[in-house]
């Protein structure tokens, strides 16, 4: 079996992930939020409002630039950035926000929820709410929010409600418990922003196609810049959808390589790293069928990143889908290799990155050294490491 | 025909309604649950619903939550909650297991099923394979006599509410309210009415859960619904339960499930 761009079908299904895992009473509001999506993005006028935001909200397109210094340093093929860090909110997360935001305003509904990991969609969230004038909640455990207290006072600032969540592992995966918990009760005027393309259908399809400007615009450039597709394209993947926005694109185009880099974390074994595509397998978490982190008994498994952002147990389905077909190559870094990443962009070109995308930014490099110099790679520069220095700066005096 | 079938068909032939309770696997420990579950026959429960503690359910509220999680913390297994249900095979009452799709999945739906029937158990529910997910594992359940309860929530179209009782078998959960489990003071005002549509559209009998937990709640609901489910008023029990003397704890459940069965009749 080959992959398609024409998924998911009507349940849901990326051949045989996805699909819809859910409570009853949520079930009809999904049905709903598919609804609304689908008549969405077939109305010229949502479709050009969505634009104009993107476009003067936003700040898109953001750039494909090329790393001469990364990619001297390489000495193999060019390496190109598709500069999503230079997004307003520092990360690709506002492309899907702005998206669902608009959706909530259509849908008549006022209040929003969503959860956090890193931050960054929870910054975004609040972002868009601010602009629309929602009520916004943020499901954010209470590690992230010790990790990640910056963007906490974003959030706060822009009028959201931050709520620490205390439960299991207090990470992104106890987070979207809480907001799924919410979203139970307040199902019938509140819509649930999920920042990334896993949880039931639609929002898997529907995350990725907000997402899939990403590697729209990718095309245009590349085509513009060089006269043809990149050779391999590289991103990160926590929930994936930096990564699905970037590959949708592409998928059809089955010449150009697809490189999917998850954490690696601190070794292979259970509970030292969040690669579920790497090391776990097939089981249902948070609503959809996908590559998953779990006991025999099927308790989801404590994962460990130094990235807030990749820190989950599970994987959005269609690249469980990406996985199966073959269509996308799953690898893994490990937290050392994405810090040395990150200290080789700053020296070499100027850019902080975010640790998420450091992760791509250390496996592009690998890949690029042995390529010709005649190779294209892109990667996904999914963020902006602002958010990180605190940890970064910890990490640096105390383990490296 | 399952064991729930024949409760059902014993019950209303006697006009009686049924009473259910709740109770987490191996919360605080198995020894505890098994006590549980002979305290629950003696005191003439209906049928008993047994929760397969999960590490991420949404569906429930912190009481529920938390008795999973102190579950869990003593590293429980599935297979050993299945044995422990083996033993218990000679209650009167039947047994049904509550749990989400993620453990049945990963054991594998066949295997699954080989546990549940062998260990005595009657049926399943489970929250997270809604209508459109249970057709492969439903038709499994019915060459097994194994009763897949579905449910039905205030936020089910009636349309669909229909073809969820279809598919239902043993019963019909009525979810009384739209959110999670959990203790309520009072149960929604359309509750009843709702109940008693959903009671013309089939001959499944039709439970109640989620918010019910006293006295009150039972009187109020025992002539339109054929059951009442409770959950969260026996789980919170066990949140002061010693495992070393769990007596004190058990003989609580045992007095509270006393009370709400005496407000049934
Ligand atoms: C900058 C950045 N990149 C990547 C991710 C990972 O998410 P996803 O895999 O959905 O793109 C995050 C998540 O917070 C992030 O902030």
């Amino acid at each position: 079996m080959s992959a398609t761009s024409q998924v998911p079908d009507q349940h849901g299904r990326f051949g045989d992930f996805g699909g819809r895992y859910v409570p009853e009473t949520l079930v009809h509001a999904l049905e709903q939020l598919d609804l609304a999506y689908r008549e969405a993005i077939r109305d010229a006028d949502f479709l050009k409002t969505l634009d104009g935001l993107l476009k003067d909200y936003v700040g898109r397109p953001s750039p494909l630039y090329f790393a001469e210094r990364l990619t001297e340093a390489c000495g193999g093929a060019q390496i190109y950035l598709k500069r999503e860090d230079l997004n307003h909110t520092g990360a690709h997360k506002i492309n899907n926000t702005v998206g669902q935001a608009l959706l909530t305003k259509r849908m008549g509904k006022q209040r929003v929820i969503a959860e956090t990991g890193a931050g960054q969609h929870g910054v975004a969230t609040a972002t868009a709410c601010a602009r629309f004038g929602f009520e916004c909640i943020v499901y954010m455990g209470e590690e992230d929010i010790r990790r990640q207290s910056l963007n906490v006072f974003n959030m706060k600032r822009m009028g959201a409600e931050v709520r620490p969540v205390t439960t299991g592992s207090r990470t992104l995966r106890d987070a979207v418990n809480e907001a799924m918990r919410d979203w139970m009760s307040s199902v019938q005027d509140t819509h649930y922003i999920l920042g990334s393309v896993v949880g039931p259908h639609p929002f898997p399809a529907m995350v990725r196609d907000f997402q899939a400007v990403i590697g729209r615009e990718t095309i245009t450039q590349a085509e513009a810049s060089f006269g043809k597709l990149p050779d391999t394209v590289v991103a990160c993947v926590g929930g994936g959808s930096n990564a699905a926005g970037m590959f949708y694109p592409f998928v059809d185009h089955s010449e150009v390589e697809l490189v999917g880099v998850e954490a690696g974390g601190r070794s292979n074994l259970l509970g030292d790293h969040a690669a579920p595509l790497t090391y776990g397998q097939p089981g249902v978490l948070h609503g959809s069928l996908s590559y998953v982190m779990q006991d025999e008994d099927g308790q989801t498994a404590d994962v460990h990143s130094i990235s807030a952002g990749l820190d989950y147990p599970g994987v959005g389905p269609e690249h469980s889908y990406w996985k199966q077909t073959g269509r996308v190559n799953y690898t893994s870094c490990s937290d050392k290799e994405a810090l040395d990443a990150h200290g080789k962009l700053a020296q070499l070109e100027g850019i902080l990155a975010a640790v998420e995308s450091s992760h791509a930014i250390a496996k592009a490099m690998q890949i690029a050294t042995e390529r010709s110099p005649e190779e294209k790679v892109v990667v996904c520069l999914s963020g902006r490491g602002d958010k990180d220095v605190f940890e970064i700066a910890r990490l640096l005096e105390e383990e490296i | 025909m399952s064991a729930i079938d024949d409760l059902f068909g014993r019950l209303r032939a006697e006009n009686q309604k049924a009473f259910i309770p709740f109770i987490t696997a191996g919360d605080p420990n198995l020894a505890v649950t098994k006590a549980i579950l002979e305290a629950f026959d003696a005191q003439g429960c209906h049928l008993a619903e047994i929760g397969l503690p999960y590490s991420d359910p949404i569906a429930d509220g912190p009481t529920i939550q938390a008795s999973y999680t102190r579950a869990l913390a003593d590293k429980i297994k599935v297979p050993d909650i299945f044995s422990m249900l083996s033993e218990v095979k000679s209650l009167s009452m039947p047994r049904v297991c509550m749990t989400s799709y993620s453990i049945v999945h990963r054991l594998g739906e066949q295997k699954f099923l080989e546990m549940s029937t062998t260990s005595g158990l009657a049926g399943a529910i489970i929250p997270d394979l809604p209508l459109e997910e249970s057709p492969r594992f439903a038709g499994l359940c019915k060459e097994h006599d194994f009763s897949l309860i579905q449910l039905v929530t205030p936020m089910t179209p009636r349309d669909r509410a229909l073809r969820i009782a279809e598919n239902s078998s043993g019963f019909l959960y009525f979810v009384s309210v739209t959110g999670i489990t959990g203790t309520r003071d009072s149960l929604p005002e359309d509750l009843l009415q709702n109940v008693a549509w959903m009671k013309e559209q089939t001959s499944l009998p039709v439970c109640v859960g989620f918010g019910i937990s006293r006295p009150d709640h039972v009187r109020e609901l025992r002539d339109v619904a054929d059951g009442l489910i409770v959950g969260s008023g026996i789980v919170r029990h066990l949140e002061s339960c010693d495992p070393a003397n769990p007596e004190e704890t058990i003989q609580k459940v045992s007095n509270y499930v006393g009370e709400m069965i005496a407000a049934l009749k």
